[in-house]
């Protein structure tokens, strides 16, 4: 059988051998649970997206400038999800930029669209949704949901090659910008530290530092920040520096992107969660020193 | 599903449990396996019942059942050491190779399916017709080195491991066929290499010896971006080869470098770095172009 060519301008002229036949492919004939773990995360990409609304909308309780149980020094916990804050309703001590700040609309409806936007394009979180949401596949040896009826609105598949898919190809630039927001991260996690105009370090301190080391480990595991540190390079032994980054740092990190995928996800609401309970006096935030 | 006869093994069939003491301890346990059964115009599973021997993999299961009920039985394999990639084939509906697939990995308290890979046209029975693959790997553009220098080629040691791994491949095509571009969207065969292809250029891509820039046919005529990285290549590659990290993924972004990064351009133009090659120069140099055969008449 010949291969109908859909786009004639790029053909690969196969004479593919003759019909499919085989089991329908329709029918599933794994065994296992193969739904569970796309539903997971599904279930925990909806549980993020729905939290983020609702911190997002919150406008409020996202500064912890409050006391301690062992100290009368106030903090300056500013949850993630507002960082960096430069709206005129930040508080004096947390804003960014210029004096008073910019517009009144929640900071961080402004900031998000930066962070999800590397996390939308991030590789690995495409393979998550494409799975879990778009059911392209579902799972492996799992037809595409839709992809049975011929003629029906699935029948045909263009992966990331027509728009908006095309601007996937985006993500190295969502990257750069999510470099500049962990350098922001981290100058929250040092800000943790600070209380009053002295040093000491509570307990939401060691929560910042740990949200500002998930979200280095997951940027920089990235497989765009990969390419551009070394993995582009068609002669590792012309770039002796480049292609020990790659190997040492940047190389084991991708290993686990998955992992520091989700740990900086779940760090970064459970930061805010603590600000937000600190913020509303719901808990006190120990003071170690 | 649809099944079709069972069938017992008889007197004259596989081995009865006393011989299978001969090669071990045989369990008792009485094995269904449905195996597809059929051609290009339709078939069925087909349930056999054997008896369970210790230590079996699925293909030695399979030839006990070609010995005993089934002589007419077509199943491809050669080595039964996971190094041909001939046994390929869904057990339970999950692509591995025969060979490689323990029995005691296997749930034997339900029926077992064994079925041919779905991407491809069935032969006959557990046998498909996978020269779809061999017609694309005519497509790619070979390794191009310059001249060599005085004295030949030198390659340092860390330029030459980088390949290694994808030099492990060996063929069996179970990423192609799990590959659900070409599996639920056969007309995407046109214009989609798949992940096999991809791992061949991405290793050429990477070859510090090589010449050819192939990222605008990677786009053009191989349709990288069909892949969504859903992985599934990764996980059913029994080399363990890291395709999707090592190679598509880093094809993905030669492919942003040359087409989709405006400061990448920026940077081409400004320190007059030549422009990317074009989709035609670099089909210039597949084999079927040197063996002078025309687009047309291919």
């Amino acid at each position: 059988m010949s291969v109908v060519q859909e786009n004639p301008a790029v053909p690969i002229p196969v004479e593919i051998g003759g019909v499919r036949a085989g089991p329908p492919r329709s029918q599933i004939l794994r065994r296992d649970t193969w739904w569970f773990w796309p539903g997971v995360q599904a279930l925990g990409l909806l549980a993020f997206v729905g939290y983020g609304i609702w911190t997002a909308f919150r406008g409020d309780f996202y500064y912890a400038g409050t006391m301690g149980h062992v100290s009368s020094l106030p903090s300056h916990y500013l949850s993630p999800f507002y960082s960096p804050c430069f709206v005129s309703s930040c508080p004096t001590d947390a804003v960014w930029g210029p004096a008073g700040g910019i517009g009144t609309v929640s900071p961080a409806l402004l900031v998000l669209i930066f962070p999800m936007g590397f996390r939308v394009t991030c590789y690995y979180y495409r393979k998550t949704y494409y799975r879990s949401f778009w059911a392209s596949p579902p799972a492996c040896a799992v037809a595409d949901v839709g992809s049975t009826q011929p003629g029906g609105m699935r029948s045909k598949y263009s992966g990331e090659t027509r728009f908006p898919l095309i601007l996937q190809n985006a993500h190295r630039y969502f990257w750069y910008v999510a470099v500049i927001f962990a350098g922001i991260l981290t100058w929250d996690a040092i800000e943790a530290f600070r209380f009053g105009s002295g040093w000491g370090m509570g307990l939401g301190t060691l929560i910042f530092v740990v949200n500002a080391v998930l979200i280095w480990m997951y940027t920089a595991g990235c497989h765009a920040c990969r390419h551009l540190c070394g993995g582009g390079l068609r002669r590792f032994s012309n770039a002796p520096v480049r292609h020990t980054i790659w190997r040492r740092i940047v190389t084991p990190l991708n290993e686990h992107h998955q992992l520091y995928a989700w740990m900086s996800l779940i760090w970064i609401a459970w930061t805010d969660l603590y600000v937000y309970l600190v913020a509303t006096n719901t808990i006190h935030d120990p003071r170690f020193f | 599903m649809a099944v079709g006869t069972s069938q017992t093994e008889g007197p004259s069939g596989a081995p009865s449990p006393a011989s299978a003491g001969e090669h071990g301890t045989a369990s008792g346990e009485t094995l269904h396996m449905q195996l597809w059964r059929g051609d290009k115009d339709g078939g069925q599973f087909v349930e056999y019942q054997v008896p369970a021997q210790e230590g079996e993999v699925v293909l030695d299961v399979v030839h006990r059942i070609q010995a005993s009920h089934a002589p007419d039985l077509a199943v491809r394999w050669n080595c039964k050491a996971g190094k041909c990639g001939s046994c390929s084939a869904e057990i339970n509906g999950v692509p591995a190779l025969m060979c490689m697939t323990r029995m005691s990995t296997l749930d034997t308290a339900s029926p077992i399916t064994v079925s041919p890979m779905r991407t491809f046209p069935v032969l006959r029975d557990l046998v498909t017709d996978v020269s779809f693959n061999f017609e694309v790997a005519k497509l790619i553009p070979s390794f191009t080195p310059a001249p060599p220098p005085p004295g030949g080629y030198r390659m340092q040691q860390v330029d030459v491991e980088r390949g290694q791994e994808f030099r492990k491949c060996i063929e069996c095509f179970l990423c192609q066929n799990v590959c659900h571009v070409i599996r639920d969207h056969e007309e995407n065969k046109a214009h989609y290499a798949g992940p096999r292809f991809f791992v061949r250029l991405a290793e050429l891509e990477m070859h510090p010896l090589d010449t050819l820039d192939r990222r605008a046919y990677v786009r053009e005529r191989m349709g990288v971006g069909y892949c969504n990285i859903t992985k599934c290549c990764t996980e059913v590659c029994p080399e363990g080869i890291h395709i999707t990290d090592n190679a598509i993924i880093p094809l993905k972004e030669r492919v942003v470098d040359s087409r989709y990064d405006p400061v990448a351009w920026l940077g081409r133009k400004i320190l007059r770095r030549p422009a990317p090659m074009t989709a035609a120069e670099a089909a210039a140099h597949t084999s079927a172009a040197t063996r002078g055969v025309s687009d047309a008449a291919r």
